[in-house]
């Protein structure tokens, strides 16, 4: 099994997302890519399966939605039924309009902030976590490509200066 | 290189020989007098009911004493009902002659926004957005002779009885007069085919320059045009439909009618483009590209509802008198429309372009876009005519002969410029990058 690991380091994302595409071409397995911004077109260049992101976005705005509309029943309607400008709060059909503020925000809300809740847990980080960055600079302006191999790593390495690597680092585990 | 094919042509030119045989029948067999009205009124009654007897005045919080009297002016009353039968087919050739003008005109906003922000996703557009836009001149001609000759058809205010008798009316004239509402009709609709006609020009001198000269021309022809159009839609806004009902005024209308423009051209723009790509004449347009343009009527139909609703509930909830007489005709007697162009505009938009992948199915798009279309058909039906044929109206011959004459024009308009010039936009310094797009 691949043993080791080859850090080749790059300095534009352009120059990145081609040197992708040839070393997975070359059947090289790329472990893990570290960048300092997200790159366009990159997780699906490093052959991710698309996102699922989405659809967890749309089932949390949905339960926002119901969870608008159970409260704001709950309080105008059931709890303390006020009249306001005229418009007795006896009956949710006829108040609707004036919940629909709120069950838009909440739909944004739940979306909003239970997506940001599941990218955090599905990417591992926590508070206090330590950093898995194998170079600091990849937090600033350089890009890093992780490539398992095996045996011999002259031809991975001309491989990687090739596609414009400006450093190439061999760590053995 | 598109051609505009004879079959086309023909069918664009039938569709307009039905639209003036239907809209002529409709002018001519308007009631001429009282007596007819009355005849056409309760041959309609059991379509409408009673609705707008005593029950409406009851709801408008209108005192049963005045109701008394109103009765007594039974005769001024059917007068009224006769002037709003006549007003049908002039209201009938407004809705489809303005719907299909705001298609051109949302999509030349569309443009001019692309050139001002010099987009690099769109310039491939550029001659398919130039074809929807040469619906302009005709378009906005029509829509022009139609208000200044309406007359009292559409504009209480042009009426001078009730001027003098209307202090509302008297303090608002310095505004609403003949001369200044043909002087402002002029100026915005010249103003708009000057632009379509400068920027068309330049546009296809890029494709032989050297240089950007006419490129840089168009980018600061279309930041002044942009200015120019936010100032005059307004005006246009009220003038030509606020003012039907020349007491009743709305700070979101303006807006309101500009989301309704710029999502039914953008909407066209990408009906137009699949049409002309399911043909093979757009390779250089990718899925990319619809995938944008499916994000602009998705963003745009979530704009147009957020406009709507924002007017709506502001009125609603303070339900003050003389602000919910709009909503009051609307929801009373257009209530299936009325609530039903929600489901068009909004819920269908909504639900299926939300999905990425479902904006890059062509299909998907034409779908929704035909939905958007109908959708802001009866928006616009909204705007005119509970405004002028209060609850008498159908959706008869007159309506359905106008949307047959202006579709048939707007074809041939359209196809023909389309078939001017090829499809391939050359010399635009973003060109590569839009036929290189992809995010």
């Amino acid at each position: 099994m691949a043993a080791k690991t080859i850090h080749a380091i790059y300095t534009d994302d352009d120059v990145l997302l081609e040197a992708v595409k040839r070393t997975r071409a070359a059947k090289y397995h790329i472990k893990e890519v570290f960048t300092p911004f997200p790159v366009h077109g990159l997780d699906a260049a490093i052959g991710l399966a698309p996102t699922r992101i989405a659809i967890a976005a749309f089932i949390y705005g949905c339960i926002g939605l119901v969870v608008a509309i159970w409260m704001m029943n709950y309080m105008m309607i059931v709890d303390w039924p006020q009249n306001i400008g005229g418009k007795p709060s006896f009956s949710f059909t006829q108040n609707m309009p004036a919940f629909i503020p709120i069950m838009f925000e909440l739909t944004v809300f739940f979306s909003g902030h239970l997506m940001v809740v599941t990218f955090y847990l599905r990417s591992r980080l926590w508070p206090y976590k330590k950093a898995e960055n194998p170079d600091l600079r990849t937090t600033d302006d350089h890009f890093l490509m992780e490539v398992e191999f095996d045996g011999d790593e002259r031809e991975l390495r001309e491989l990687l200066l090739d596609t414009g690597a400006v450093e190439v680092n061999i760590n053995q585990k | 290189m598109y051609v505009f094919s004879n079959r086309l042509k023909i069918a664009s030119f039938v569709l307009m020989a039905l639209g003036i045989i239907g809209l002529a029948s409709g002018f001519l067999t308007v009631p001429k007098t009282v007596d007819e009205a009355k005849a056409i009124v309760a041959s309609q009654q059991g379509g409408h009911g009673e609705s707008h007897g005593e029950a409406i005045l009851d709801e408008l919080g209108v005192p049963k004493s005045v109701q008394n009297t109103e009765e007594a002016h039974g005769a001024e009353h059917d007068l009224h009902v006769l002037h709003q039968l006549q007003s049908r087919p002039w209201s009938a050739t407004m809705v489809a002659a303005f719907f299909f003008m705001m298609i051109a005109l949302g999509a030349l906003v569309f443009y001019a926004i692309q050139y001002a922000s010099q987009a690099g996703w769109s310039p491939v557009l550029y001659r398919v957005i130039e074809g929807v836009t040469a619906y302009l001149l005709p378009g906005s001609i029509i829509v022009l002779l139609i208000v200044v000759f309406a007359g009292t058809h559409f504009y209480p205010w042009q009426d001078k009885e009730l001027v003098a008798g209307d202090q509302i009316l008297q303090d608002k004239a310095v505004y609403l007069n003949f001369p200044f509402f043909v002087i402002r009709a002029l100026i915005l609709v010249v103003g708009w085919n000057l632009y379509r006609y400068f920027s068309r020009r330049n546009a296809l001198l890029q494709a032989d320059a050297v240089g950007y000269k006419p490129y840089k021309e168009n980018f600061k022809i279309s930041v002044i045009f942009l200015l120019f159009f936010l100032v005059t839609e307004a005006p246009m806004a009220w003038d030509w439909f606020m003012s039907m009902t020349p007491h009743w005024y709305s700070t979101m209308f303006a807006w309101y009618i500009f989301a309704s423009m710029f999502v039914t051209g953008i909407t066209v723009v990408a009906l137009v483009t699949i049409y002309l790509k399911g043909k093979g004449l757009l390779p250089m347009v990718n899925d990319r590209h619809l995938h944008d343009l499916g994000l602009y009527m998705f963003a745009f139909s979530i704009f147009w509802t957020y406009i709507w609703f924002g007017q709506f509930m502001l009125i609603w909830y303070a339900n003050i008198p003389e602000e919910v007489t709009y909503f009051v005709m609307r929801i009373q007697e257009y209530n299936g429309l009325f609530f039903g162009m929600l489901v068009l505009n909004f819920v269908f938009p909504i639900l299926v372009l939300m999905n990425s992948d479902y904006k890059r199915i062509p299909w998907f798009v034409v779908t929704t876009g035909i939905m958007i279309l109908i959708g802001h058909y009866i928006d616009v039906f909204q705007l005119v005519m509970p405004s002028t044929v209060g609850p008498y109206w159908q959706f008869g011959i007159p309506e359905i002969a106008a949307i047959c004459f202006f579709s048939g024009l707007f074809v041939f308009v359209v196809g023909t410029a389309l078939a001017k010039v090829p499809l391939r936009v050359k010399g635009d310094p973003f060109i590569k990058e839009s036929e290189n797009y992809h995010y």
